[in-house]
């Protein structure tokens, strides 16, 4: 396993770099950063001045190697738009990303396993046909537009919810948390919904076939014969059963929902660090982005690595033909 | 004593429980983002006007933008090359320090230094000179009648305060570290900042010790960027903000509809408009060769002619947008009126494409943003449409402002043959204008940067020359006429209108709208 471990790792790194040249190639096409930096009757003599001082003027195979050496040092340089460093700027706004990705990937495992057993089950009761139909909404309407109707719903007509920000934050050293205040818990119930049905109805559909699959199979033939009661058929044998499918998908959508957060942080004005990309992006703030991208594509081959561990957890199969070789 | 003592203390505590009930807090949004606080840092419209409630200039403008006396109570020229200002007493930074002459002379230092984004404010070979504690001479090489014209938005920073935080040198991009003035602030204006988190929100309180009264009834001014319209309008509806800006044209009904917000509207000062390349011998981007079909004024007449404002105004602008003959807001040119646009007339526009010898059109290719200006890529849509109808094949490339700039700025080339854009003269002034868009220029830029398309019309340079040093007003707006005159003869741009500033407003507050779309708090009243 640690051999195994080893050479995942050494993957990643070739993928990471990888990543930030593919990055740093579209770099080129996102405009001209020193545009967005001045005022539009700044001089050419002080524009050029800055390309040089930026070293925009180098080629751009010794920029590469410069951002990759001093990125191998965790330092990603000042963003030319807040003239903060980059790693300062994304660390303050880590938080907010991670707090909302991980309530929503709760949201949709809590919601998503249960609704996908139940219409697993009751294949054709009422209610499985309402969860079905509103999985078919939160596969079919695309996220912007889920969070502007929600928005429009719960905050303009209805006056329950707030419509955009954080609410009031606690600070823990580095770390702001929303979870602790009132007006932070009401702030995250929309974003999180958002962000999260998509997720909760590929989860409900994903455990509602396996189940499918799972409860036509002997061993739970075997199991009703041996006169189990149904609960402990369902959750003890069945469910388990259907669960590797469930981690790899969980496990990879975690990566998208922190990814995917921007298009959710942008509509509800969240401000994480999907929210600082879009900015950078319309900015040409290119430190932050290339900083961005390295950090989605560490977190992707971290959580790559993490659901390939927890395999072994979960599927005995695994240990023992591994034990065997 | 004792008794009028205590009667001051009861006064105090019940003043103190009134506000404790009634703390009034502005909550307001906009799309951009407030980057830094340092006010030398960047020449750009909202940034300023953020800054403007902090820090204050030697002169402020009023609602009407009319200039009025801040730091300096009054000022005169008392030799056509000397300029004196008399500094207001008894006004304190938000640190405590005194306010005095050693402040302007080093803010005049520090806005002119290497990293600074306002260098324009002051010319570089302007000498300033502290005569007393309160008196300021400026002494220019040359008489200059608008040389506090953007005053207002050259802050006055404190000395003291700058030197001890070691924040003298304006951050540049590539300084790894941020200075301490562009992460805190200390002006003398009636807010002050309370905490700043870039792109996240930027908190403000009252200034107790302002020298001026007080119109205003704030306690503290909380500032969101909300880039999403329709997120900006919502938290407007649902009553989370007390004023947003701007309110895209199609959803200015909608608020107004809302009860408890409304829209306020009014012209802006910028100028949106279409230039050509009229300098090199063949266009980069048509399908003539071998020449320039926009050297020929007919060709440029007939595109002007061919373009029906008023329908724009009505169907992409929504009625808000004002046609303007002038490449300046009239806001800005007292004499304005003198002007008419060319009447829209396809027929005429068609007879004058014959006549130059392009009876059936030709192809040309339109820069255009489509993330700058209001509906700007849709306009250029509209632009196309019409000029379709005289046989011109406009291939249309819009972009988002990050690649247009980059494109058909000086430093892409000038790479355009034909473009849509907005100026606002920086010194709300006609000469920027035609000094800056007018003016004949080399490849480079040199003489007229932003004269994109390389127009030239050395009668136009001269007559520029003559009105950066006539200080006489009447004599200068003549000068002005004349040189417009020939630009409009010559038609150098096709000057489309001033788009519409609109603010989303709750009807908990009141506010003054400005034409430079400035929001300046202290003209708020919460009910």
């Amino acid at each position: 396993m640690l051999a195994f471990t080893i050479r995942r790792l050494l993957q990643a790194i070739g993928v990471m770099l990888v990543v930030a040249l593919i990055s740093f190639t579209l770099f080129r096409y996102v405009g001209d950063p020193v545009n967005q930096m001045v005022g539009l009757d700044t001089s050419l003599e002080q524009r050029e001045a800055l390309r040089e001082q930026l070293g925009l003027n180098d080629p751009v195979l010794v920029q590469f190697a410069r951002f990759v050496t001093r990125a191998a040092q965790l330092d990603f340089g000042t963003s030319y738009q807040f003239r903060q460093p980059v790693v300062d700027l994304i660390g303050r706004r880590l938080p907010a990303t991670l707090e909302l990705s991980l309530v929503s990937a709760l949201l949709a495992l809590l919601c998503g396993i249960p609704m996908g057993v139940y219409t697993g089950l009751n294949r054709d009761s009422l209610l499985s046909k309402l969860f079905l139909t509103i999985s078919l909404i939160g596969i079919s309407l695309p996220t912007f537009f889920i969070g502007i109707l929600l928005i429009f719903l719960f905050s303009v007509t209805l006056q329950w919810l707030p419509s955009f920000g954080r609410g009031e934050v606690v600070d823990f050293g580095w770390w702001s948390t929303g979870l602790l205040t009132i007006s932070g818990l009401k702030a995250l119930i929309l974003p999180a919904i958002t962000l999260g049905l998509f997720q909760m109805t590929l989860i409900m559909r994903l455990v509602r076939s396996e189940m499918l699959e799972v409860i036509r199979t002997d061993y739970i033939k075997f199991a009703r014969a041996r006169g189990l009661s149904q609960r402990s058929i369902h959750f003890r044998h069945a469910l388990k059963n259907t669960l590797v499918p469930v981690i790899t998908i969980t496990g990879l959508q975690l990566g998208s929902i922190i990814a995917f957060a921007i298009i959710t942080e942008t509509v509800f004005q969240w401000p994480g660090m999907g929210l600082l990309f879009l900015q950078s992006v319309q900015n040409v703030d290119i430190p932050v982005m290339a900083a961005y991208l390295m950090l989605i594509a560490f977190l992707f081959v971290v959580i790559n690595l993490i659901v390939d561990l927890l395999y072994f957890v979960v599927d005995p199969r695994l240990r023992v033909e591994r034990a065997s070789h | 004593m004792r008794i009028i003592g205590q009667l001051a203390l009861a006064g105090a505590i019940a003043s103190t429980t009134l506000t404790a009930a009634s703390a009034e807090t502005l909550k307001y949004a906009f799309q951009g983002t407030l980057n830094q606080l340092d006010p030398y840092t960047l020449n750009e419209t909202f940034t300023l006007g953020s800054h403007g409630n902090v820090y204050e200039g030697l002169t402020r403008r009023a609602p009407d933008l009319t200039i009025e006396p801040a730091l300096a109570e009054r000022w005169e020229i008392i030799e056509p090359n000397r300029w004196r200002f008399y500094l207001r007493k008894g006004v304190k930074f938000h640190n405590g320090n005194d306010f005095n002459a050693d402040d302007v002379v080093f803010s005049a230092g520090r806005v002119r230094s290497e990293g600074s984004d306002l260098t324009s404010r002051i010319d570089p070979d302007v000498k300033v000179e502290k005569i007393d504690d309160f008196t300021v001479d400026f002494v220019l090489p040359e008489p200059n009648p608008i040389l506090h014209y953007s005053w207002d938005t050259w802050f006055i920073m404190d000395k003291e305060w700058t030197e001890a935080n070691d924040a003298v040198k304006v951050t540049s991009a590539s300084d790894t570290t941020p200075n301490y003035a562009s992460l805190h602030a200390n002006g003398t204006g009636p807010f002050t900042v309370v905490s700043h988190e870039a792109g996240v929100k930027t908190v403000y309180a009252r200034y107790d010790d302002w020298w001026d009264t007080a119109i205003h009834n704030l306690d503290t001014v909380e500032f969101t960027p909300i880039a999403s319209d329709a997120t900006r309008i919502a938290a407007l509806l649902s009553g989370d903000l007390d004023m947003v800006y701007p309110v895209p044209v199609q959803d200015i009904k909608r608020v107004e509809s809302n009860e408890g917000t409304r829209a306020l509207t009014g012209p802006e000062l910028r100028t949106v408009f279409l230039g050509f390349d009229q300098r090199r011998d063949e266009l980069l981007h048509s399908t003539v060769k071998g020449k320039n079909p926009f050297k020929d004024v007919r060709v440029r007449k007939a595109f002007y002619q061919a373009l029906n404002l008023d329908a724009i105004r009505d169907k992409i602008m929504r009625g808000l947008s004002t046609p303007s003959a002038l490449m300046i807001s009239p806001f800005l040119f007292s004499r304005a009126g003198d002007f008419e646009r060319l009447p829209y007339d396809p027929k005429a526009a068609k007879a004058l494409l014959v006549e130059a010898g392009y009876p059936d059109g030709f192809g040309v290719s339109l820069d255009c943003p489509n993330d700058r200006y209001v509906n700007d890529e849709a306009i250029c849509q509209t632009v196309a449409a019409f000029l379709a109808r005289i046989g011109i094949q406009v291939d249309l490339n819009a972009q988002p402002k990050a690649q247009y700039f980059a494109k058909v700025l000086a430093s892409g080339g000038y790479d355009t043959s034909f473009y849509l854009l907005g100026w606002t003269p920086a010194s709300f002034d006609s000469s920027n204008v035609l000094a800056d868009l007018h003016g004949c220029r080399n490849d480079k830029g040199t003489g007229g940067p932003f004269n994109l398309g390389g127009y030239c019309n050395p009668e136009v340079d001269a007559l520029t020359a003559r009105i950066f040093a006539e200080n006489d007003p009447d004599t200068r707006d003549q000068l002005i006429v004349d040189a417009y005159r020939l630009t409009l003869d010559d038609v150098a741009y096709i000057p489309l209108h001033q788009q519409g500033l609109a603010w989303g407003v709750s009807n908990r507050v009141e506010l003054q709208q400005r034409a430079d779309n400035q929001f300046h708090f202290r003209w708020v009243v919460k009910k």
